[in-house]
């Protein structure tokens, strides 16, 4: 790189990394100070851990956001290979442009439609607060399942199409020719789109503010109701655990994608030294 | 595979999602519809809409009180302050694509990881960290003083909102228009520059044309979730001031759900014209190009 052009990456990523690190440093503050740091203290993070409202709002989002990765995963991969199979050309664009509009509209927009229709239905059968953890899965679920079908469906049209028809003609029934022929070559966009359901789920704020009820509380919610007050620095040492947290899994993520390369070269290498051998 | 099977296999696996997206996409859209239409005795009325257009409030800047629309007068500066922020974003962003696109695929992969971070953490968090910040006690301010300048007052300006949304959005620029650059075939660059063509002009003619499908997935990204927002003008702003998000989000909060209906329902009717129009004319211009 150019000296230039590493000046301003380096500035860019000051932008990106100052506010965080300013929470970072902030979290281990002795006192409530947000811009004075007068000495360390693990305080924040004690109390933290002893806000029970906070862990049980941890609690809840993993919980949904596993239930709701685990059902968009299932029913998208089993829509895309429907989709992929569709011939009838109107029912395809129909379905396209339906799964379309949850990434199109913006968030706030399908947060408020969900929230009216389950107002509407809880009030004809007389409930008087119809939002609770029911909604807010069939709520996520639904802006999963756009995501889980875009990672899916290229995978399927890359897929040589002989594979499962062979399968079946060497006497597999349609649904083993599937999870023998057919699953094991889309699996790597089945992974990545249950990976893409479960991080937006965990981050969802705005469809989950207007959908869920009063006594299901997730994490960003909990945020939402921290900022709303003035803010103890309880919410930093909240949002560093999280930034480690991150850290780790994408640190992970890029050491096991550089091994596959690494191994992939290998295997090629051996595969090269192989051949030159034999010749 | 005989048609038959075809037909069991297309129906088991469609059926189930086939349902759910008209049960929880169409459906509900038409109940924003039709809650926007009808009043809380769910009759028919326009009252909703045409309060939109009509509604006025005075505002008192000191010296004189001006009557405005009020909620126009919200629409326009979500408008105004989404489109500033876009701005930015690419004018600092499509910089910074280009030079990833341009590194070593080792160094192309710390950014990446990089630039990703601060996306995965939620944006309330992050739009907080700009808060503490921006403060007239924070750490702007206090850095300020350490250098002997003088104090800036910015929180709760309109200048506070945008950096908070360049900030929270610039990711979504940078991430489809590196991707598009990454795939962009070398040689060209070096055609171009072979025949004589000044490193500016490989810019303007080469690069940026092939790269405008990148930048418009970009703008579309940063934009609609900036133009809909309702967190970072509550928080950068000191809620002095409504974006179009604040106002739905207020009316359903005050329970007015009706209200709030017809103001998403008019915001989606705008942005779906606004898209429309502008995938015609990206896509007439990336023809041209």
């Amino acid at each position: 790189m150019k000296r230039a052009s590493k000046i301003y990456t380096a500035l860019m990523m000051i932008f990106l990394f100052a506010p965080i690190a300013i929470l970072l440093v902030f979290s281990f503050n002795e006192a409530k100070s947000l811009s004075v740091f007068s000495g360390f203290s693990l305080k924040w993070y004690r109390e933290l851990f002893r806000d029970t409202e906070t862990l049980k709002a941890v609690r809840n989002t993993l919980i949904l956001a596993v239930a709701a990765a685990l059902i968009s995963t299932v029913m998208g991969t089993a829509a895309a290979v429907g989709m992929n199979k569709l011939r009838n050309k109107y029912l395809r664009t129909a379905l396209d442009s339906l799964t379309n509009i949850p990434m199109i509209n913006p968030d706030i927009i399908t947060g408020i439609s969900l929230m009216l229709m389950f107002v509407f239905v809880g009030r004809l059968f007389g409930a008087a607060t119809s939002l609770n953890f029911g909604t807010m899965l069939i709520s996520h679920i639904t802006f999963c399942l756009p995501y889980v079908i875009l990672q899916v469906l290229p995978k399927l049209q890359q897929m040589d199409k002989a594979l499962p028809e062979a399968a079946m003609d060497l006497g597999c029934t349609p649904l083993r020719a599937f999870f023998k022929a057919e699953l094991p070559e889309i699996m790597p966009g089945v992974i990545t789109g249950m990976i893409m359901a479960f991080t937006l789920s965990l981050d969802d704020f705005v469809i989950s503010y207007f959908t869920s009820g009063n006594g299901f509380q997730t994490l960003p919610i909990r945020i939402y109701n921290m900022t709303k007050k003035t803010v103890t620095p309880k919410m930093y040492a909240l949002a560093t655990i999280i930034f480690f947290v991150i850290l780790t899994l994408l640190l992970i993520s890029n050491l096991y994608d550089e091994e596959m390369v690494q191994k992939r070269r290998e295997k090629k290498l051996n595969k090269k030294q192989a051949k030159e051998a034999k010749t | 595979m005989n048609n038959k099977t075809r037909s069991v296999i297309q129906r088991m696996t469609l059926t189930p999602y086939s349902i759910w997206a008209v049960l929880f996409i169409a459906v509900p859209l038409l109940f924003v519809a039709y809650y926007a239409f009808t009043d809380s005795a769910f009759h028919f009325t326009f009252d909703n809409i045409t309060r939109f257009f009509t509604a006025t409030s005075q505002i008192d800047d000191g010296e004189t009180v001006r009557e405005v629309h009020t909620y126009l007068v919200i629409f326009w500066r979500s408008l105004k302050l989404a489109i500033i922020s876009t701005f930015f974003c690419l004018l600092m962003g499509y910089p910074l694509a280009y030079i990833m696109a341009r590194a070593e695929s080792r160094t192309q992969n710390i950014l990446l990881t990089l630039i990703m971070i601060p996306m995965w953490m939620n944006f309330l968090i992050r739009t907080y960290a700009w808060m503490t910040i921006l403060q007239d006690t924070g750490i702007l301010n206090g850095f300020l003083s350490v250098l002997h300048l003088p104090r800036i007052h910015i929180i709760g300006t309109e200048s506070a909102v945008v950096i908070g949304m360049v900030y929270d959005y610039f990711p979504y620029m940078v991430l489809p228009i590196y991707s598009i650059m990454a795939k962009l075939d070398v040689k060209l660059l070096e055609a171009a520059s072979d025949l004589g063509c000044p490193a500016v002009s490989v810019l303007r003619r080469v690069i940026w044309p092939l790269s405008l499908p990148g930048v418009l997935s970009g703008i579309t990204m940063v934009l609609i979730p900036s133009i809909s927002t309702f967190y970072i003008s509550q928080k950068l702003g000191n809620g002095k001031f409504f974006l179009i998000g604040d106002a739905i989000e207020g009316q359903y909060v005050a329970n007015n759900l009706h209200f709030a209906a017809a103001i998403a329902f008019i915001l989606m009717v705008i942005l779906l014209v606004c898209m429309a129009l502008f995938t015609k004319l990206a896509n007439r211009k990336i023809i041209v190009a």
